[in-house]
């Protein structure tokens, strides 16, 4: 028992007395039972916001981009602020899987696979709206680096637009692939009890034939270590290189050297939103408190605070610096007086509300360990990234540098339906996953039964009573 | 043909099995092979196995990417079609590299990441459609299988395992 020993001051991981075969049947019920009504209800829902949002992306193609309430001076607006909001989103999975590994943060292995699914249909929704915003989507292979017919025409490597392509697809290929490393001996334990013999045909179809041998698992802790190194500078330089897309080009309020680190804290801190929004539901309609328990809900609040903080420190100092320059265009920067008493004064007090002000309540301990109160605000924060996003986009190309150009965006029902239809898309890949994939990683949840696990701690405490 | 036998000592705590292990491995027998439902610390080095070389292929993978994103970018940029974008220095890779760091460092990982899992899963034997060989199913769920061979110890070998606390131990014919 002394290799399984961890302190009695931490709180236990694992609630209830499991053995590894009750963590099996815990994973597997929603996979083998029926989905009740409420996931039919949700998914009918989703499925029909997607399909609003299919018809939209067709209507945009067919009569092209003026559908959007884009004009001369806007160029992009709600299609990379959907962009930017997905990709942060998808950086909590990330940070979970591979950070937290680095770490050797246990409370990650009840999270990291809802996260990384996460991560992945967000990276989904992100990548349709640059291709959308094309125009021509069917041009889009055009970035990349392929001899062509005119004359050898290559990309533009000097393009922090460039820089996205390379960076999302590697994010989201390299993502896959860990996700799924994963997964195959979960897939392998689902088959070797599937007695359905098409559910077991799949379930060996997606472990790849997964044994378990000594020397498997050697390899596999070895490949998930260095996937986790590879994977922390790669989703740091991704919300980077998003940033860049900005940072680079020489527009007041966009040219700011603070944005990297700024972009990726605040795809963190939304990211985490996101994953408290998804499993506070999750949780509780697969059966799973004994595994997402309070005390993780706890730190994931705590990282919402500390990334929380560093956004908001950029936002004062983004703030300072431009009032400090004296220069009158920095007035109309989205973090000014002027764009807080202007016409999208109601946009910049709800980033400041949603983002800054409410995230405060999690410094009272009772808000941070609270299922619901944790809820309401990760769905604020949600909200409140954003219009971090909008602000910095909509916000700073309403004012150029000529007043006589001044203009501002609204936004059609095209562009409102296609955001809705990807939410809806996002929804209905999780609700999918949700009834078909071992939504936990119970093999790596069962190697800290013993060092976390409430009855194994109590046993070692010399506490038998329950 | 007794070449072919083994017996399958199936353990349900990972404890009892390192246990075992070390007490077959003190009785100088041979294991062939040890399948667990979830990584078990300690049990390669028990087994004697050597470390994998995977993160070293991923290393050599990562400079073959960073490589391949040097030529390309020179290739492209410099020597095919030079362009003036942005007043950049388009007539030397050198001058003109700090805007290729990012391409230069995601396919490093492009290449590190997917080849080495590519590798782990030809080493390891891993691809869709591929049977499964894990001798009982429940070695996914919360059983522990040592495989031993048997060259006429039969019962020398049984009686030692049953020593080990196994939940079941069975004489197979393996094909």
């Amino acid at each position: 028992m002394s290799s399984h020993y961890e302190a009695p001051i931490r709180e236990p991981l694992v609630l209830g007395e499991k053995s590894y075969h009750d963590i099996t049947m815990d994973i597997v019920k929603p996979i083998e039972g029926k989905a009740n009504k409420n996931w039919y209800v949700a998914f009918t829902i989703a499925l029909v916001a997607f399909l609003w949002g299919l018809g939209c992306i067709a209507y945009t193609i067919s009569t092209g981009i003026g559908a959007w309430g884009l004009n001369k001076n806007i160029g992009w607006a709600w299609d990379i602020t959907n962009f930017v909001w997905w990709v942060g989103i998808g950086h909590a999975g990330t940070l979970i899987s591979a950070v937290l590994l680095l770490f050797r943060q246990k409370w990650r292995m009840a999270i990291n696979r809802s996260a990384e699914a996460m991560t992945i249909f967000a990276v989904f929704q992100a990548g349709l709206f640059p291709i959308i915003h094309m125009g021509r989507p069917w041009n889009g292979y055009w970035v990349l680096p392929i001899p062509n017919q005119f004359g050898s025409l290559w990309v533009n490597f000097n393009s922090p637009l460039l820089w996205d392509v390379f960076a999302i697809s590697t994010y989201l290929s390299v993502s896959l692939v860990f996700w799924w490393t994963g997964l195959l001996p979960d897939f392998a334990m689902i088959r070797d009890r599937a007695v359905k013999p098409f559910q077991k045909k799949i379930y060996a179809l997606l472990s790849f034939g997964w044994s378990g041998r000594a020397k498997d698992w050697q390899r596999f802790e070895e490949v998930s270590l260095v996937l986790a190194g590879l994977a922390t500078p790669l989703v740091l330089s991704v919300h980077t290189i998003v940033s860049m897309d900005f940072a680079t080009s020489i527009n007041p309020g966009w040219h700011s050297t603070i944005f990297p680190p700024y972009f990726v804290a605040g795809a963190i801190f939304s990211g985490f939103a996101m994953v408290q929004t998804l499993l506070g539901v999750m949780r509780k309609v697969t059966n799973l408190e004994n595994y997402i328990t309070r005390l993780h809900i706890e730190y994931m609040n705590i990282v919402i605070m500390v990334t929380g903080g560093i956004v908001a420190v950029a936002y004062a100092s983004e703030f300072f610096i431009a009032w400090y320059t004296g220069s009158p265009y920095e007035n109309y920067t989205y973090m000014s007086i002027g764009a807080a008493t202007g016409p999208y004064g109601w946009a910049f007090w709800s980033l400041i509300l949603f983002n800054i002000a409410i995230p405060q309540l999690l410094w009272i301990k009772k808000f941070r360990r609270s299922f619901i109160v944790s809820f309401l605000i990760s769905i604020a924060i949600n909200i409140g990234m954003w219009f971090e996003r909008f602000d910095i986009i909509a916000i700073v190309l309403s004012k150029g540098h000529l007043p006589s150009t001044w203009t501002r965006f609204e936004p059609t029902f095209v562009d409102v339906g296609i955001f809705v239809g990807t939410i809806g898309f996002f929804f209905v890949l999780f609700l999918l996953y949700a009834r078909t994939f071992p939504v936990i990683a119970q093999a790596e949840v069962k190697t800290i039964m013993k060092s976390s696990g409430e009855h194994y701690k109590q046993l070692r405490d010399g506490k038998n009573e329950h | 043909m007794s070449t072919n036998k083994v017996i399958h000592a199936l353990y349900n705590d990972d404890d009892v099995l390192m246990d075992a292990v070390k007490t077959v491995k003190g009785a100088n027998h041979h294991i062939e092979e040890v399948f667990t439902p979830f990584p078990v610390h300690g049990l390669d080095k028990l087994l004697g196995l050597p470390q994998t070389r995977l993160a070293i292929c991923a290393f050599l993978y990562g400079l073959c990417g960073l490589s391949f994103a040097i030529w390309m970018t020179n290739y492209m940029m410099i020597e095919n079609w030079p362009q003036d974008i942005g007043g950049k220095p388009n007539f030397s890779w050198w001058l003109n590299m700090p805007a290729f760091v990012p391409i230069m460092f995601e396919l490093t990982v492009f290449f590190a990441a997917h080849l080495m899992v590519i590798t782990f899963y030809m080493r390891s034997r891993l691809w869709p459609f591929k049977e499964a060989e894990n001798p009982d199913p429940r070695t996914t769920d919360d059983i522990f299988l040592m495989e031993i061979p048997v060259h006429d110890n039969e019962e020398e070998l049984t009686a030692l395992l049953s020593t080990t606390n196994a939940v079941e131990i069975k004489v197979i014919e393996k094909h």
